[in-house]
């Protein structure tokens, strides 16, 4: 195919009708957001599809949030050894360790993964339920499909980030610790005795806080993008993509938004 | 006369339920696209109207508009005696029990088996005793005859047992009125046969009122030359001449506007050109 070919199958836009999509895409978002967190004061609420997708989120990503925060833990703590060594402050790499995964990278690292894991799956999986016309079949047979696919989704990805985020924190200090003990030759006791001192409520409040935000925001982006799936297969791809790209992006922003405003709301940090 | 002053005398918005179904100037714009240009016809009840045109002409529109799947932006439409233009969606899921449809690739949730799927409306109401609702599924099931497949899955289905198990799911509340979108669409002539035998059945044994969207003039010419037989549990041939009428009229849709709505023997005496080559 020549250039010229390609080109003239692009359909160009002008950009007010560009500007118009995007406005129009962040309202039907917050619309199905808003819509599915009205549900959760609306009956049925549909539990055990609220336990189902517990289950497929929060045990189903169990495995990539151990292994992510233990290798971050464990890297963060290389990565910091030799600049701390040169200022011969090396004890205090398991203050740093605890301080980096609880407030920051803990929650955001878990985030990304579930993200990557999760907002694609409910993009594919809703995305395709759209283009086969099952959300319509749905919808016929009489039940809502935003409360009975998306708000179990948001409830369960929110519950079950956080946990995976005190996990995630967990390992993280493990991999900390591993490396500070095995290649640093620090005492495993002083290491956790350190990194539990060096910890505030500030610290703590900050790195909980995070995956609530995270997790509504990967669910419902995940779903916002299925539902809106058009064009078939090739569009549940696109979908897909789409889905983790902005719900990655969102969680980066989010973070920042976030760290500004508690640190002006609670005045530490 | 106006189709609308014939059966809206009055700007009331409450229509005398004579019509199952009843689209008044009903025009629907999709992607900038003008779909459905003011389109009228009515659907009386126990009556099945087989609706044509070529693809993208608005047909399978029609469909979801008379389910609320989607919204007019301009005319009425009334389902049941009751106007849906406006109708919010937790009013719709309460008509929409009395109205079954079956989607043109059948639509099944593919990770429910085949009771699940008959059963979806039952379990999700939730007021439906176990036994009763088993019983119904049975039922249901045994009218498109697949009792044996209640615990398989839809990928464990050919194409043809997945059109039968919707049209099961369709009609397992004994809805008023159904609506068919393609149901013969890419399957074999023995098992397209069949599916309109069921059709007719439903039709002629139950009196439901459908609209059925089809690319098939055969499937709609059969139903139109059949009634069912309950005697021997197949549909019949009328005898040529016969003066049996069975309830089937015919639309067909051409630029988004209804070019012709008649019956089987005004639509083989029309001298519309358009019609004449769509026919051959």
């Amino acid at each position: 195919m020549s250039a010229e070919d390609f080109l003239s199958g692009v359909e160009l836009i002008s950009p007010t009708e560009f500007a118009k999509q995007k406005v129009q895409a962040v309202q039907d978002y917050v619309l199905l957001s808003a819509q599915a967190l009205g549900n959760l004061f609306r009956r049925p609420l549909y539990v055990a599809d609220i336990l189902q997708q517990a289950d497929l989120i929060g045990v189903g990503s169990l495995s990539i949030t151990v292994l992510a925060g233990t290798f971050t833990g464990a890297v963060l703590a290389m990565n910091s050894a030799s600049t701390l060594q040169r200022f011969g402050s090396l004890s205090l790499i398991a203050q740093l360790v605890s301080v980096g995964m609880v407030r920051q990278l803990g929650p955001v690292i878990t985030g990304l993964m579930v993200a990557g894991r999760n907002a694609s799956g409910m993009a594919s999986e809703l995305g395709s339920m759209v283009v086969t016309e099952q959300i319509d079949a749905m919808r016929a047979l009489g039940t809502d499909p935003v409360k009975k696919l998306v708000t179990p989704r948001i409830v369960s990805t929110t519950v079950m980030l956080f946990f995976l985020t005190i996990l995630s924190d967990l390992f993280g200090l493990l991999g900390g610790s591993a490396v500070a003990t095995l290649l640093l030759g620090l005492d495993f006791r002083q290491y956790w005795t350190d990194a539990w001192q060096i910890l505030a409520f500030s610290d703590v409040f900050t790195g909980l806080i995070q995956p609530v935000f995270y997790g509504f925001v990967i669910a419902s982006i995940g779903c916002y993008y299925g539902m809106s799936t058009r064009g078939g297969t090739q569009g549940v791809g696109r979908s897909t993509t789409q889905a983790v790209v902005a719900s990655s992006v969102l969680i980066l922003a989010v973070d920042a938004f976030l760290t500004r405003a508690l640190t002006l709301l609670l005045g530490f940090h | 006369m106006a189709l609308s002053s014939q059966i809206f005398p009055s700007e009331s918005g409450v229509q005398p339920p004579s019509d199952a179904v009843v689209f008044e100037n009903v025009a629907a714009v999709f992607d900038d696209k003008l779909v459905l240009d003011g389109i009228s016809f009515r659907l009386p009840y126990g009556e099945t109207k087989a609706i044509f045109g070529v693809a993208g002409a608005g047909k399978s529109t029609i469909l979801k508009l008379t389910l609320g799947l989607l919204k007019p932006d301009s005319g009425r439409i009334f389902v049941l005696g009751e106007d849906i233009t406006q109708m919010k969606e937790d009013r719709l899921f309460e008509l929409r029990r009395r109205v079954g449809i079956v989607f043109q690739e059948s639509a099944l949730f593919d990770s429910l088996n085949v009771r699940e799927n008959v059963a979806f409306r039952f379990m999700e109401e939730g007021k439906t005793p176990e036994d009763q609702i088993d019983h119904s599924v049975r039922e249901a099931l045994s009218f498109v005859e697949l009792e044996n497949t209640i615990d398989m899955l839809p990928s464990e289905l050919s194409g043809g047992m997945r059109r039968r198990v919707a049209i099961a799911r369709a009609i397992i509340t004994k809805p008023e009125v159904l609506l068919y979108d393609s149901p013969t669409g890419g399957l074999d002539p023995i098992t397209s046969t069949n599916i309109i035998e069921l059709l007719v059945k439903q039709r002629d044994v139950y009196k439901t009122s459908s609209l059925l969207v089809t690319h098939r003039l055969q499937d709609a010419f059969v139903m139109a030359t059949h009634s069912f037989d309950r005697g021997s549990g197949h549909m019949k041939r009328l005898p040529p001449g016969s003066k049996a009428e069975v309830p089937m009229s015919f639309l067909i849709l051409r630029d988004g506007k209804v070019i012709f709505d008649g019956d089987a023997h005004e639509l083989a005496h029309t001298q519309d050109e358009y019609i004449k080559k769509y026919l051959s």
